[in-house]
């Protein structure tokens, strides 16, 4: 069955003719070719397609995508504003966090959420945030670098 | 230390950051291919058994559907980097419980899928082998009959299902053994583990209006497809044309091909686009993890620490084809002796064919196996003979002057400032304990590991504005090769990073590199790198010479301009003079550059070498992990705390980058110490999930994981570097295991190190808490 749906992503209204059962990933990648958010593992088990929902991480291949309506989804391709990368972006880059960047878009918004509700985390707070994203490239140490970094980066007002 | 470097030895940010932290990455499936058809692979429920028929009436009946095709269907050929054993279907007979058995193309993923439920195979069952025991027992069945047919690129030795047999030969063994006061006899055992890069495996192929087979994937190399490609589907390779995309992950998994093979046969087949992508599950199957190993050693030794001899057996369990095994098993034999000066050594490497799914390279390439074994032993003799580990070390490790194993001549060592940086930085032996019921203890391992090996080429193309384009076949899987070639090349042409633009990969235009693999990027590809750089400056010289009217001798180059000494108004910018070469004089600058590592891997006045499928290996590297862990007596649970990493990389050409593959080599080689297994009952894998087989997540980093660079320059290596992208992981679950030992005084032989195998270790030494 298809529906139509009307979504904010990134801060645009997008209207989606999807199947009833889409789930949110296919529509951000097949429909809308926001093709940052990444799949790994198809069934929630890597955090690679991590997106926010309201300012809040979430799996985007295990929930529907009606169920992101009405609400504001944000996605990699939607954190950097007005050219400006996200401090979050600027400290992965800085610190050499990144290596093949496949599970960085999750990383990424998994850390955002946690600095949008604390600002000023702790490691050990980073690392429970953190835990369901898998990265195999870099050993998490230069990611919770980068977090930390980042965390440290004065605001600027947005 | 020179420090003359304008970008060598900076920290420069990676070129391809900013595109992967804004999420603009072209990964494989983010490619658009809309019109493609959907592959679908049947895979083969048995690990042995005949095919006797297959029947796709039905199959092809499925509206959507266009094309079927099983191993019959295809022209006879066979693949492999060293045995050309494998074909890209199952041909007559499935090996293992995975393989490919037919593959079908349709309209849509639905229909392709009940087209796959509708292919009707016979099977006629055969006995299985699993093990090597079994595999290599007599009266075993062969998986490979016409074993002695196939063709080989070196000189096999070969016996019933052991498809390859290297062995080292040096001094005299007996009269080791008989000079030496006591004598270990050990045996050890490492799992399958799976190279789990996140970014699954896939193939867009299509034919091109000349009738060419055109590739998309996500692989280490362009050329290796394009090869195995020709090989199987027995086509010219000037008719393949293979385009990478970024990859997400490699660690060896992707050097030899998965599924573009496939997908080319049936792109051939209905003349249409098709893609095959890999779910996770048959990613862990059908790709190649590192293979599984038994490890036997005998080592001699003098009362002093000193070794006199040392025997070792590996035995590697390839599966069902040979694939990268016989370079694993020479390699891994090859390292076998470690860093170490022992006068009297036979290694031998048996590289068996069993009835699982195939393995491959992983990180390490069969080094990590052997060291595991022999960094551990080393620790058992220590502790007999009441030795520090680390003195039993430093009293045999090898330092310039010495050779490998065959007797290669190390041209820079850096391992004993290996150890006396890691050493020191550690306190070594100074642990302190938290807990009654967790038990603190210290492990030291040591690892050599080559860094240059076969060939690549490189061009610098001189654009007309004066900015460079690099085009090198070097794919970037992560490591950060773009930038680290592009900063060789930057460096030797006197331009800011921003000049050089790092060619997209493609087998039509990128010149040959056999891989991204070995850890030999910085030093093979960097030296052709280096070479095409260094051609396309003194183009650059030569033209301005001419156009100044000048002497080569009397110009110098300052900030992208070519000048006069002592007369600096008489310059050309680097802008000028690609106009001129494009419009004026001379033609477009090319710059070239070929490298190959040339002759052999022994000295034959020293050593005897049967078997070995390599020519040269050269730029030896060596390191030192030393880790701190706590053991929890009551849980069997292990956890490294600290984790100390140093590494002789001749010249880090950037800091940022090495320690990146320290600290990630380590952490993955915490997942072979301690948790990773990749499980099969019957052949079948039982475990291939991110549920079931577990990596190390964020929570198993040590809280200190401190990387140690240590720069011995090597005279063969641009600007002096060596690689270090496998090293990080082989010395540390041994490391790990010698750790261990120091807590709670249990050796575990058997790898991962789970807390089942602590706790019964120690319900043994009834020192269970």
């Amino acid at each position: 069955m298809q529906i139509q749906l009307n979504l904010e992503i990134n801060g645009e209204r997008e209207v989606v003719d999807a199947k009833a059962n889409e789930l949110l990933i296919e529509v951000l990648r097949d429909r809308l070719h926001l093709t940052g958010t990444k799949e790994a593992c198809e069934v929630g088990e890597c955090g690679s397609c991590t997106v926010l929902l309201n300012g809040t991480a979430v799996r985007s291949c295990l929930m529907f995508a009606f169920d992101a309506v009405g609400k504001e989804v944000t996605t990699i391709e939607g954190l950097a504003r007005d050219g400006k990368l996200d401090p979050l972006q600027e400290a992965f880059m800085q610190t050499g966090a990144v290596q093949c960047g496949f599970c960085i878009p999750g990383m990424i918004l998994a850390a955002k959420a946690l600095l949008n509700s604390n600002p000023q985390p702790s490691r050990e707070e980073i690392k429970t945030h953190i835990a369901g994203n898998l990265c195999r490239c870099t050993g998490y140490v230069k990611i919770l670098e980068a977090i930390e970094v980042a965390a440290q980066t004065p605001a600027r007002g947005r | 230390m020179t420090t003359t470097h304008a970008l060598v030895g900076t920290r420069t940010v990676k070129v391809d950051a900013a595109e992967k932290v804004t999420g603009r990455s072209r990964y494989f499936d983010d490619e658009r291919h809309d019109e493609a058809l959907v592959a679908r692979v049947l895979w083969s429920p048995y690990p042995h058994a005949r095919i006797a028929a297959v029947n796709a009436e039905k199959a092809l009946r499925v509206p959507g559907v266009k094309a079927v095709l099983t191993g019959e269907d295809l022209p006879e050929g066979r693949m492999g980097p060293f045995i050309k054993d494998e074909p890209a279907i199952a041909r007559g007979v499935a090996l293992y419980v995975g393989e490919p058995v037919a593959v079908v193309a349709a309209r849509t993923d639905e229909a392709a899928a009940e087209a796959i439920q509708l292919i009707e195979v016979q099977y006629e069952e055969l006995p299985a082998v699993f093990t090597v025991d079994q595999a290599m027992a007599p009266g075993a069945p062969a998986l490979h009959p016409d074993l002695q047919d196939y063709i080989t690129i070196y000189q096999a030795v070969q016996n019933g299902n052991v498809c390859s047999h290297t062995t080292f030969l040096e001094g005299d063994l007996e009269k080791g053994f008989s000079e030496a006061d006591e004598i270990f006899e050990d045996t050890f055992t490492t799992p399958r583990v799976h190279q789990t890069y996140m970014e699954r495996s896939g193939a867009v192929a299509d034919v091109d209006a000349s009738g060419r087979l055109i590739i998309w994937s996500n692989t280490q190399s362009v050329h290796l497809t394009q090869i195995r490609i020709s090989e199987s589907l027995v086509i010219p390779q000037s008719k393949i044309h293979v385009i990478n995309t970024r990859v997400g992950g490699g660690f060896g998994g992707r050097m030899e091909p998965t599924v573009q093979p496939m997908a080319g046969a049936l792109a051939l087949k209905c003349g249409a686009k098709v893609k095959l992508y890999l779910n996770r599950q048959e990613e862990f199957v059908f790709s190649k993890p590192r293979h599984s190993c038994r490890i036997e050693i005998k080592t001699g030794v003098k009362k002093d620490g000193r070794i006199t001899a040392k025997q070792v057996r590996l035995y590697y369990n390839t599966g069902a084809y040979a694939d990268d095994g016989p370079g694993i098993t020479g390699f891994g034999a090859m390292m076998a002796r470690g860093p170490y000066r022992i006068p009297n050594v036979q290694v031998d490497g048996y590289c068996v064919y069993t009835n699982l799914p195939k393995s491959g390279a992983f990180r390490g390439f069969g080094n990590p196996q052997s060291t595991f074994a022999s960094e551990s032993q080393l620790d058992m003799i220590a502790d007999r003979l009441g030795i520090d580990p680390l003195d039993i070390r430093l009293k045999n490790a090898v330092g310039v002057g010495d050779a490998a194993l065959g007797g290669t001549k190390f041209t820079s060592v850096g391992l004993k400032r290996c150890f006396d940086e890691a050493a020191s930085r550690a306190g070594w032996r100074q642990s302190g304990s938290a807990k009654p019921e967790k038990k603190r203890g210290m492990g030291v391992a040591a690892l050599h590991h080559i860094s240059g090996l076969l060939s690549a080429g490189a061009f610098i193309k001189v654009n007309e504005d004066g900015t460079m384009g690099l085009v090198a076949g070097a794919v970037d899987i992560g490591q950060g090769c773009e930038t680290v070639l592009s900063q060789i090349a930057a460096e030797e042409l006197g331009v800011p990073m921003s000049d050089i633009h790092y060619a997209s990969i493609d087998s039509d235009t990128s010149p040959f590199n056999w891989g991204t693999a070995g850890s030999r990027t910085t030093f093979t590809v960097g030296n052709a790198v280096k070479l095409a750089a260094e051609d396309a400056k003194n183009q650059l010289l030569e033209l301005a010479a001419k156009t100044l009217e000048a002497d080569v001798a009397d110009l110098e180059i300052h900030d992208r301009t070519i000048r006069v000494k002592g007369a600096p108004q008489r310059a050309l910018p680097y802008r000028d003079l690609g106009a001129i070469s494009h419009w004026v004089s001379g033609g477009p600058i090319l710059g070239k550059g070929s490298f190959l590592v040339e002759g052999q891997a022994f000295d034959p006045k020293r050593a005897v070498l049967n078997g070995f499928p390599f020519g040269a290996l050269t730029a030896f590297i060596f390191g030192v992990h030393i880790v701190e862990v706590e053991v929890d007596t009551e849980t069997g649970d292990v956890r490294v705390i600290r984790a100390i990493a140093a590494h002789d990389v001749g010249q880090a050409i950037n800091p940022t980058v090495v320690e990146g593959q320290i600290q990630g080599g380590f952490v993955q080689g915490l997942g072979y110490a301690l948790m990773e297994d990749l499980v099969t009952e019957g052949g079948q894998t039982i475990n291939a999930s991110f549920i079931d087989y577990k990596i190390p997540s964020v929570y198993d980093v040590p809280a200190e994981m401190i990387p140690i660079i240590v720069e011995d320059p090597d005279p063969n290596g641009p600007f002096g570097a060596k690689g270090v992208g496998e090293p990080g992981l082989v010395a540390t679950a041994p490391a790990v295991a010698n750790a261990v030992y120091d807590a709670v005084g249990v050796r575990i032989k058997d790898l991962p190190l789970t807390p089942e195998r602590i706790l019964a270790a120690l319900e043994e030494t009834g020192t269970s808490g």
